[in-house]
C-alpha cells in the first residue's frame, strides 16, 4: 500500500515527509508502549500512536520504519517533526481513535507482517 | 587484523528528550561503513535500550563501541545504582521503572532481555550503589 494511501484512509493530515508518500508499506503495527515496539516489532513499516515525546521518532528510526501516524488527534511539537524529517520519517496525524484507525488499514488490505 | 575502530558517547541523564542521539549517531555511523540493514538494527535497537537504560535509572553514562573484524561490541557503562539481582530484571516483563517513565512509553521490563535477544553475547558486571557495566557483542 502507497503512504499516500494510509493518508486517504485515515482522512490524515502530513506533516513532514510529504515527498517520499508514494512509497510503499506492508505492514505496521500500533503502541504506545515504546519498549513493545522494540521487542515484538519486525520489518512493520508503519508506526500508529497516541504517545507523543521524541522517543516515538527514535524508535521508529531504529527499527527501520518510515511512516508514523499520530491518532486521536494528537499534535506533534516542532521538535518531534523537525527529528522525523531529520529521519526521513513521514509524519502525519488523523483524529480517528487508534482501533478505528487500525481497523480501516487492516481492512484495507495492509497487514500486521511477521511477527 | 586491520587495527578496531573506536566510538565514544556520553549519554546524557538530565534530558529524557534527547535520549537516543548515541544509538542515532551510532546507526549513522555503520551505515557510512556499510554494514548491512539486519547488523545495524541489531547494534542499534541493543545500543538504543541500554541507552534508555542508562537514562531512566542511572542518571546517563558512557558507551563505547569497538568494531573488529569479526564483531562488533558495546560497552555501556554507567555510575547508577546497580541492579540487585540480575536474574530477576532479565525476566521480561519485570520493571523497577516508576509510572512516570511508563508515561513515557517505556518501562515494559522489555529492555534487557531486548538487548540479549539482538546481541549474540551479553555480560553484566552490576554492584548494588557503584555502577552497572554491560557488554553486549552482535557478531559480523
Amino acid at each position: 500500500m502507497k503512504i499516500s494511501e494510509i493518508q486517504r484512509l485515515l482522512d490524515a493530515e502530513v506533516l513532514c515527509g510529504g515527498e517520499s508518500l508514494e512509497n510503499e508499506v506492508s505492514s505496521a503495527c500500533c503502541s504506545d508502549m515504546m519498549s513493545d515496539v522494540l521487542a515484538y516489532v519486525k520489518d512493520q513499516g508503519v508506526l500508529l500512536t497516541g504517545l507523543l515525546n521524541t522517543q516515538v521518532i527514535r524508535t521508529a528510526a531504529m527499527m527501520d520504519m518510515v511512516c508514523i501516524v499520530m491518532v486521536r488527534g494528537k499534535m506533534p511539537t516542532a521538535e518531534m517533526v523537525a527529528l522525523a524529517k531529520e529521519s526521513g520519517i513521514v509524519m502525519m496525524h488523523t483524529k480517528l481513535r487508534a482501533y478505528e484507525a487500525c481497523g480501516r488499514l487492516y481492512h484495507a488490505g495492509l497487514g500486521r507482517g511477521e511477527v | 587484523m586491520t587495527e578496531p575502530l573506536r566510538f565514544h558517547y556520553d549519554v546524557d541523564g538530565e534530558n529524557f528528550s534527547s535520549a537516543g542521539e548515541a544509538s542515532v549517531a551510532l546507526k549513522q555511523n555503520l551505515r557510512k561503513l556499510g554494514y548491512s540493514p539486519e547488523v545495524i538494527r541489531k547494534v542499534s535497537i541493543a545500543m538504543y535500550e541500554g541507552e534508555i537504560n542508562m537514562v531512566i535509572h542511572a542518571n546517563g553514562g558512557v558507551a563505547d563501541v569497538e568494531i573488529t573484524d569479526d564483531r562488533i561490541t558495546i560497552i555501556l557503562a554507567d555510575k547508577g545504582p546497580g541492579i540487585a539481582d540480575v536474574e530477576l530484571a532479565m525476566q521480561e516483563g519485570f520493571s523497577t521503572a516508576r509510572d512516570n517513565i511508563r508515561a513515557l512509553g517505556f518501562g515494559a521490563g522489555m529492555g534487557l532481555p531486548n538487548m540479549k535477544k539482538y546481541t549474540d553475547d551479553m555480560k553484566i558486571d552490576t554492584e548494588v550503589g557503584v555502577g552497572t557495566t554491560i557488554t553486549m557483542v552482535v557478531l559480523l
